[in-house]
């Protein structure tokens, strides 16, 4: 690969460049994995960025994104590869008139051209830099991870009728998981453990001014100190920081430059999802009493 | 077995003092050492570490060198621990393992180099001796002045330093004193006033006009300083437990400094902190076992042979039954009746255990519950209405009427009463679940009405926070109600919790 990463703080420089602020510690693991050649598995609450990372990183890179999407009932034929078994058919019916070698049209029909790559396969064979993205791995079932070992460690596929495919490079791979379940000891242990909480104010302050730069610093403070408070409640579903950009877009649609409490109990429905959340913040915060305009929801 | 004495040696060879640019090669044998008394250590903190993790954290120190300590943190951190609540325990022992050794340290307070928290921090000379020169000299008064203004502008190295100073004034350390870290924290703390601090520094803030009376302002102020709090404190407990490793070695210290997973945490002996700790792990757990639960439950899904679809399915096939079918077994969650002691010594552990059981109801076609003392009480609506988990448990803290006599645990009454009222409720699709130690006071045990509930019902069970060699001694019948329970378990910990409410469900 002819991008790699030089050291930590090119990490977080080129990591900059590309609208993403990355913190130390997840500086300190990108380099790590580009460096040993291992795969990242990333967890944390929803909405701190996780997906946004392996984005990043392949923006960074210069490198082509391929993602796999994981869901329950996932399969090696959504995951790896499959044989196009229409054409399959064709071939064979179409020899019919050629009567030709059984053996022969056998190995025709298993080689290459008759193979349907899916995300997992074609990142081996990529000969361009690529980050492979594997998304939400533990919606699959824990017997369905052991499709990804053969990949995450040794970065090849073994197709019984053609051999085992070797990758020619050892890209980043990076896997999120919401942590809805355990995953297999066998899967953590190939992978570097990244766990990525709520930023820091200073960090989500910056992410606000880097993502929504039409906005002032006093302002970009404030956003980041309420989303503070708003996390530090007992609520069911903290903001995210997405949920906090589109805050702050909210505020600068209507013209705000500063954030007092009514301001707070008119937007708060953007932060946050559910009703008794809503309820709680604005007891909590002070910002009881009706809306001033009701808000269609 | 590690050679101890290698530890400081080899962190002074290839460690903390070397400039960037000059990258440290660390010399692989003495690095071995280091890593695998750390990673023993890990172990014995019942961590699991495996070989190959072990194999990476080797090939991550290659890369990342010793220089920068918070780089070789996280680096370790990435390779050899796989979960987050892991993560405190890996600090502690890290810290322990990798403080800063005084031996052929440039010495010194805080270089000018030195920035963010976490890095290297080339403390005081000898433990005890005075940090920073100068400081040995200031008043008290000054030096609460000095940590007030630190703390202020956020002048993270004077903060360090000042704590430092503060720990060897207050903590009054000896050397080989058998006491743990935190008598010298609270010590500590307890001089410099950590408590009235925050008021002082928002008082502060008013007098020099950076703070208006807005409430919102305060608020913002108050959690910023709090954080800041956080942050000495933070330094104040590294700091003392550098002086502990240096005097007693490091693996004296990394035993006495062992804690307990948040899933090994004994409910009924858990500090305040270590409760709020539980109390976070709660949402993650239970949403992770009702995802697994749900899983199992449909991919049991495959019933008794259904013999009327299978024959006409087979006409597609001319009439071989190619494809068997099979009934769908009906879904069946149990209904789930919790009734709970809540008298002061298992208090923590009933409301604990509440909490787990309503953050898991969607498992459950029904959840009722009961508490009780002496008296008992249906508090089902306090969740039910609420929707919110921790006013529910307030409420069945302050509302319910639970208090019948004496307020001293009565199973018996408690259990009659129950059987009189709801006993016609119970139903073969309800569980019932109870929780206690079964310390009655010496009261009757009406034990026998248990085993009518139970026949009446699909399942009694018993959870006990007790450890099993206690049941049955002293006033504790637990014996005498197990005989009526499909199972009494012994439930101390989260680990144990989350395996009962698994079996629960599956039955």
């Amino acid at each position: 690969m002819a991008e790699r990463f030089a050291s930590v703080d090119d990490v977080i420089e080129r990591l900059r460049k590309v609208d993403y602020l990355a913190d130390p510690s997840i500086a300190g693991v990108v380099y790590l994995a580009d460096r040993l050649e291992k795969p990242i598995l990333v967890e944390g609450p929803a909405g701190v960025g996780k997906t946004e990372l392996a984005k990043s990183v392949a923006a960074a890179t210069g490198a082509r994104l391929i993602r796999l999407q994981c869901y329950e009932g996932l399969d090696e034929s959504k995951a790896l590869y499959e044989w196009n078994y229409k054409k399959q058919l064709l071939r064979i019916q179409a020899d019919r008139e050629h009567e030709s070698d059984w053996a022969e049209v056998e190995a025709d029909i298993f080689s290459e051209p008759f193979l349907l790559t899916r995300p997992l396969l074609e990142a081996i064979r990529a000969t361009e830099p690529v980050v492979l993205l594997i998304d939400e791995v533990d919606r699959v079932e824990i017997e369905t991870e052991a499709l990804l070992l053969e990949v995450l460690s040794d970065f090849q596929v073994s197709i019984p009728e053609l051999g085992t495919i070797t990758g020619a490079q050892r890209p980043i791979v990076i896997l999120t998981s919401n942590n809805t379940r355990e995953l297999s000891e066998a899967l953590k242990r190939r992978c570097l453990f990244l766990h990525i909480d709520y930023p820091t104010l200073e960090r989500e302050r910056e992410i606000v001014r880097v993502r929504v730069p039409e906005i002032d610093a006093a302002l970009a403070e404030q956003v980041a100190q309420v989303v503070r408070s708003v996390r530090a409640l007992d609520v069911k579903k903290a903001p995210s920081i997405s949920e906090t950009i589109d805050w702050a877009r909210t505020l600068l649609h209507l013209g705000r430059h500063e954030v007092d409490s009514r301001t707070i109990g008119d937007t708060l429905h953007v932060l946050l999802k559910y009703q008794s959340d809503i309820t709680r913040a604005r007891k909590d915060l002070g910002v009881d009493g009706p809306p001033a305009v009701p808000l269609k929801r | 077995m590690t050679n101890w004495a290698k530890i400081p040696d080899a962190l002074a060879r290839y460690g903390t003092g070397r400039p960037p640019d000059e990258p440290p090669r660390p010399d692989p044998e003495s690095l071995l050492d280091v890593l695998q008394g750390f990673v023993h250590e890990l172990r014995a903190a019942n961590l699991p570490v495996s070989m190959t993790e072990n194999l990476d954290a080797m090939r991550a120190v290659e890369e990342v060198g010793l220089s920068d300590r918070a780089l070789l943190r996280e680096a370790l951190a990435a390779t050899l621990i796989k979960q987050e609540r892991h993560r405190p325990v890996f600090d502690v022992v890290f810290d322990v393992y990798f403080s800063p050794f005084s031996t052929g340290i440039d010495g010194g307070p805080a270089g000018p180099d030195v920035g963010d928290d976490d890095a290297v921090e080339p403390g005081p000379g000898a433990p005890g001796a005075p940090g920073g020169g100068a400081m040995g000299e200031l008043t008290p008064e000054e030096l609460a002045e000095m940590l007030l203004a630190a703390l202020m502008s956020m002048d993270a190295d004077a903060m360090r330093r000042l704590a430092a100073e503060a720990v060897t004034r207050f903590a009054g350390m000896e050397p080989g004193r058998p006491v743990g870290g935190t008598y010298y924290l609270y010590r500590t703390l307890r001089r410099l006033d950590y408590d009235g601090l925050l008021e002082r520094m928002l008082s502060r803030a008013v007098d020099a006009g950076q703070l208006g009376d807005d409430d919102l302002e305060q608020r913002f102020a108050r959690e910023e300083m709090g954080e800041r709090l956080r942050k000495l404190r933070d330094m104040v407990e590294s700091e003392i437990r550098r002086r502990l490793v240096a005097d007693r070695g490091v693996e004296a210290m990394a035993r006495t400094l062992r804690r307990p997973l948040p899933e090994d945490v004994d409910f009924m002996h858990a500090s305040r902190e270590e409760m709020r700790e539980l109390q976070r792990a709660i949402y993650p757990l239970t949403r992770a076992l009702a995802a697994r639960l749900a899983q199992r439950r449909r991919r049991r899904r495959r019933g008794h042979l259904d013999f009327r679809a299978t024959v006409r399915h087979s006409l597609s096939y001319g009439g071989v039954p190619a494809e068997p079918k099979f009934r769908h077994p009906r879904p069946s969650k149990p209904e789930i009746m919790v009734i709970a002691d809540i008298s002061g010594s298992v208090a923590s552990f009933a409301r604990f255990t509440l909490q787990f059981v309503y953050a898991m109801a969607s498992q459950f076609s029904k959840v009722r519950s009961w508490v009780f003392i002496d008296g008992i009480d249906e508090v089902t609506s306090y969740f039910t209405e609420s929707g919110d988990l921790v006013e529910a448990i307030h409420k069945v803290n302050t509302e319910a009427d639970v208090v019948w006599v004496d307020g001293h645990s009565d199973y018996g009454h408690a259990i009659e009463v129950f059987h009189q009222r709801h006993a016609h409720e119970v139903t073969p699709k309800t569980s019932i679940i109870l929780l206690g130690d079964a310390r009655n006071n010496y009261h009757a045990t009406q034990a026998a009405l248990l085993g009518d509930l139970r026949r009446r019902g699909r399942h009694l069970y018993w959870l006990n926070p007790e450890p099993k060699g206690y049941w049955d001694s002293g006033d504790s019948v637990m014996g005498e109600y197990a005989a009526y329970c499909d199972g009494a378990y012994e439930c101390r910990n989260l680990r144990q919790l989350q395996r009962f409410v698994a079996t629960v469900v599956d039955h």
